[in-house]
């Protein structure tokens, strides 16, 4: 017996393997298959891309037809390179840098040798291509821009990297994909899926028919159309209001949590990332560390927010019963605490405070002292920390929000870790961390989560989770954009903020901003910041904030806005805050002085003491420029959808 | 008797597929290289013109001489191992190379004809008895010693080889419970991470109960039963314990990908996915030689060493595969054979390693290559790219041939 074990074993596992590979070779035959030999030959049809629509179903974003110039390195035979230079416009040297670079990839595989040419470029060369051999042409459809604004949320379109080629088997080298905006968080839907043709060729390299009758073919699925919540007239408005400044503004629909306009400045014309001179365009944009026109400072500049989280301590204050309507401080110029430290105050009070002038003088001290009282309400301050910090999160901050967006940040709200780190062995306090009462502490907010808050105020203590889509055909959005979150403060408490904030337009910090026949409900902001500028540190003009929401009953939209280095609350945010609601709401403006004065302020020298103007902030400028003058005006008109879907059909 | 050519009474059977099968090996590497840029064929016909003078050396070196300095052989074997400690280069995060210039070597390869020399003397003394559990643990501390020097460098392919020796023991007389215990444990392993526990449980207490009652009253033993139980149950809840926590995330994808648990055609499970493919591409009778597509494309990591037989497979199709496991199998069964034949127990016990080592190389390699068997870094003899491979792998097959030329003279 024991003479027979190695033996049977040899012969039991050679049997296997001959089994094995009988079953790969002859009976399995879709490994023939996907074997991308000489003898099949896989075509692609790719699907149009979704079209782009904005809540009122007026069209973005549409397609255009383009050519990639498609080369297999193994085919080529005396290319006449001259002519076929010409013809392309390029250079020899290009010629060959870019046929070594398809080698490179491979020599028998097909790579994209000119991308993205547009129908005039591609017609002069169509009629030649048959020349030259180891060349051919893929038709691809490329993004039609409809406006020249929304760049931040659109996102753009670009060929796929290997590293996602390697990892998500849909895409092959020189797939298009969506980045950013949009176009990455719906890129599933709207790119659709697309189609395989499996052709039999014969040893001469000659196509015979389909593989198999076509067994293993697809049909090319469409990219499903996209409504955005996105008010494209706002949207344009506020691009409009945000030029030659930085910085950026989020409105919401307090009552859905749709985004009607989610600015970024500087921006760029989306069209200018389309055809031949992307990849030129994208450089540039890309390395403007500056200015970085690709940062969406709508979502991602996280700052202290300042004076409009006072909102915040207020209501906590209120919700722990720490004070109430009536409970009074005194402000002399400020707030003294600690042994002798100060903290100034410009609510020019100088008496008693309430919190209801407190709300609309903006009164540090007013806040500094609930907030001790906050803190103060139990013994352990770690315990009382705790417990602000819940209520505070509550309304979606120090969180990533969840939107339907690629980009974000959390933001920070602190808590009794956060401060056990600080300072280890204990000893801190309400007076240690005061400087959260007035939005100056270790809180840090991004304009998205400003304009949250205020929805949540808005509402009275509820939000849903912004999000940018609105309906997709057949297609449900998703259920957490329709799920309430409701906040840890009662409905009650909200009534004498609210109260507060609106007197901040009739007699507080806005009062010069009031609207005839709107009421607003806002509040002025201000964070300091500083840069180091030849090693040395110099505190720069202040960040300018302001969020707001309008009408004060039933109020229809939620507002933040950031401008860098802008001065105070209202100097600017102010402004282009009540400017964008009266847009919002009324489709029209009254104060034609102010919307020129807002529209002709320049920061830009502001912003040059930061590094001077680079070249990519100048293009900015010029297409900023263009911008306001191009002709593409909104229509005030409803564009019919039927018509832009025959439109569709005939590119 | 004394100059007798050295190829008196050798057998050319053996050597015959030994020529065959570095030769096909030869031809496929070169037309797997022909994708790359590199030269590795003309490498590799460096080291085969060398193994020349390398078996001329091997044959002419007395038959006696193997079994007298079997110890003094194994000891620098294990030297040199535990050298690569210290003097090692690392190659792609496996520390088993010693450079000298710009030529490597690697210590393991030849470390398991090393082995089977050490194991292969200890159990030619005729005292030794493996049913005495002195000796079993004397046996299997030779086998072990090289698998620890080896296993931390990490080489875990290499050291898999070496559970063929138990083979080789229990034809030597040890217990049969050590293979029951090795195969039981292996079917539980894979049948766990396959189905769910409290199944393989199930399937486990039927098994003992069924045997139980079959089995003669006499033999009938609930005690003994119970504890099998028990310590079933223990390993197979420990499984993904040991899956989850001990195995490294490679390993328990490349387990995974062959249990068809995750389908991840470009990601991990990329290599044998695309080997699968250029196999099955081959069909009946192959692309024909240098026509093999996804060869030149260069799809197939790894083509000229551990998946040098996707070639086979695509160029020469199930014929040429065939022809080739048919070699293999034809060689491990002569030298069984041969072995068998031997008149001490000293070369039989040898050569049944050496059968057993080309044989666990061969399947390990080829299973892996067509999917049935996780990735493991093993290269197929005679075939596999590299001189180190190589030349251990004929060192390993000629001092048998030289053991079995000199049988005649040992009357």
């Amino acid at each position: 017996m024991r003479k027979v074990l190695l033996p049977s074993l040899i012969i039991l596992a050679t049997s296997l393997l001959v089994i094995r590979i009988f079953y790969l070779q002859i009976i399995d035959d879709t490994l023939k298959l996907k074997s991308d030999n000489n003898a099949i030959k896989i075509k692609y049809e790719y699907p149009e891309r979704g079209y782009i629509y904005d809540r009122k179903g007026k069209l973005l974003v549409a397609n255009q037809a383009s050519y990639d110039i498609m080369v297999i390195p193994r085919e080529l035979k005396n290319t006449d390179t001259l002519e076929f230079c010409q013809l392309l416009n390029i250079t020899k040297e290009d010629f060959i840098k870019k046929i070594e670079k398809a080698k490179v990839y491979s020599p028998r595989l097909p790579s994209v040798f000119l991308p993205q040419l547009n129908k005039s470029e591609f017609a002069a060369f169509q009629e030649k291509i048959r020349k030259y051999q180891g060349f051919y042409f893929q038709k691809r459809s490329l993004r039609d821009y409809e406006v020249a604004f929304g760049a931040n949320i659109f996102g753009f379109i670009t060929q796929v990297n290997e590293k996602l080629v390697a990892k998500n088997p849909y895409y092959n080298s020189g797939d298009l994909i969506g980045r950013q905006g949009v176009e990455e968080s719906y890129e599933d839907l709207l790119r659709g899926i697309k189609g395989v043709k499996y052709i039999q060729k014969d040893k001469y390299n000659r196509e015979i028919g389909s593989y198999k009758d076509g067994k293993y073919d697809t049909i090319a699925v469409q990219g499903e159309d996209i409504n955005l919540t996105l008010d494209a007239e706002l949207q344009k408005y506020g691009e409009e209001l945000m030029i030659n400044k930085r910085g950026g503004i989020v409105a919401i629909e307090p009552k859905t949590g749709e985004i009607l306009a989610l600015v970024t400045a500087p921006s760029y014309d989306p069209g200018i990332l389309v055809g031949r001179q992307r990849s030129k365009n994208y450089t540039q944009l890309y390395r403007d560390s500056i200015a970085k026109p690709l940062y969406d400072r709508g979502l991602l500049a996280e700052y202290p927010p300042g004076s409009p989280f006072k909102i915040l301590t207020g209501l906590v204050a209120l919700q722990e019963g720490v004070v109430d309507e009536q409970s009074t401080f005194m402000c002399r110029g400020g707030f003294s605490y600690g042994r002798g430290r100060f903290q100034k105050c410009h609510c020019k009070i100088f008496g008693n405070v309430k919190l209801h002038n407190g709300v609309y003088r903006s009164c540090n001290a007013y806040f500094s002292n609930a907030y001790l009282r906050t803190i103060g309400k139990y013994a352990k301050p770690a315990y009382a920390v705790d417990a602000w910090s819940n209520h505070v999160k509550s309304f979606g901050l120090g969180q990533f929000m969840g939107y339907d967006l690629p980009t974000g940040k959390k933001g920070n709200v602190p808590d009794s870790k956060t401060y056990k780190k600080v300072y280890p062995n204990g000893g801190w306090r309400g007076t240690t961390i005061i400087s959260n009462a007035i939005g100056q502490g270790e809180v840090l907010m991004t304009p998205i989560q400003l304009a949250n808050m205020m929805a949540t105020v808005a509402n009275e203590g509820y939000y849903y989770t912004p999000h940018i889509i609105k309906k997709i055909e057949g297609h449900k959005i998703d259920k957490k954009f329709t799920t309430k979150h409701v906040t840890t403060i009662d409905k009650k408490y909200f009534k004498p903020i609210i109260s507060g904030l609106f007197d901040v337009y009739n007699m507080g910090t806005a009062s010069a901003l009031r609207v005839e026949g709107i009421d607003i409900c806002g509040k002025t902001g201000t964070a300091e910041n500083f840069a180091r500028i030849d090693g040395k540190r110099i505190k720069l003009e202040d960040h300018s904030i302001f969020v707001a929401f309008a009408p004060k009953d039933n109020p229809k939209i939620a507002i933040a806005i950031l401008v860098e280095n802008g001065g105070y609350g209202a100097a600017i945010a102010g402004p282009i805050a009540s400017l964008m609601i009266e847009k919002y709401l009324r489709q029209k403006i009254t104060r034609v002085d102010l919307e020129k004065r807002i529209l002709a302020t320049s920061l830009q020298s502001r912003y040059a003491k930061l590094g001077g103007l680079s070249e990519a902030v100048k293009l900015q400028i010029r297409i900023s420029d263009s911008l306001l003058k191009k002709k593409t005006i909104i229509p005030t008109v409803k564009v019919k959808t039927d018509t832009t879907k025959s439109n569709k059909q005939a590119i | 008797m004394k100059n007798q050519s050295i190829t008196n009474n050798i057998d050319w059977i053996s050597i015959i597929i030994y020529v065959l099968l570095v030769i096909l090996g030869w031809l496929n590497i070169y037309s797997s290289s022909l994708s790359s840029m590199e030269d590795t064929y003309e490498k590799q016909l460096i080291f085969i013109v060398l193994t020349i003078p390398l078996i001329f050396i091997v044959l002419s070196v007395d038959g006696k001489f193997y079994e007298k300095y079997a110890s003094i052989i194994f000891g620098i074997s294990l030297l040199t191992l535990a050298g690569l400690f210290l003097f090692g280069k690392t190659i792609a995060g496996q520390r088993c190379w010693y450079a000298i210039g710009s030529f490597t070597i690697q210590p393991s390869e030849f470390a398991k004809a090393a082995t089977a020399l050490a194991l292969a003397k200890y159990l030619s003394d005729t005292q030794i008895n493996l049913k005495e559990t002195n000796r079993q643990i004397q046996a299997l501390a030779i086998i072990l010693l090289p698998v620890i020097l080896i296993l931390p460098q990490p080489d875990p392919g290499s050291a898999l080889i070496y559970s063929i020796f138990i083979i080789v023991l229990y034809r030597e007389g040890l217990p049969s419970w050590y293979v029951w215990t090795g195969f039981i444990t292996i079917l539980l392993f894979v049948l766990t991470l396959i189905l769910e526990p409290q199944y393989v449980i199930l399937i486990g207490l039927a098994t003992l109960i069924l045997v139980h009652f079959k089995s003669r009253l006499a033999d009938r033993n609930i005690i003994l039963s119970s504890m099998l139980f028990v310590v079933i149950s223990g390993f197979v809840l420990s499984v993904n314990y040991v899956f989850e926590n001990v195995f490294k995330q490679h390993h328990r994808d490349r387990f995974n990908i062959l249990l068809g648990k995750t389908v991840d055609l470009k990601g991990i499970g990329y290599n044998t996915n695309q080997s699968e493919i250029a196999i099955g591409s081959g069909g009946w009778l192959g692309k024909g030689f240098l026509e093999g597509t996804q060869t030149k494309g260069g799809f197939v990591p790894e083509q000229h060493t551990d998946y040098i037989f996707t070639t086979v497979g695509e160029e020469w199709g199930f014929a040429g595969s065939l022809v080739v496991i048919a070699l293999f199998a034809g060689l491990f069964l002569r030298i069984i054979y041969l072995a068998e034949r031997q008149k001490t127990k000293f070369s039989r016990v040898y050569g049944y390693c050496v059968a057993g080592i080309l044989f666990t190389h061969f399947f390990v390699n080829i299973a892996m290559v067509v999917g049935i068997f996780p990735t493991i870094g093993v290269p197929l003899p005679f075939f596999s790219y590299g001189g180190s491979g190589l030349w251990g792998f004929t060192i390993l097959l000629f001092i048998f041939i030289k053991m079995d030329a000199n049988k005649v003279n040992e009357w």
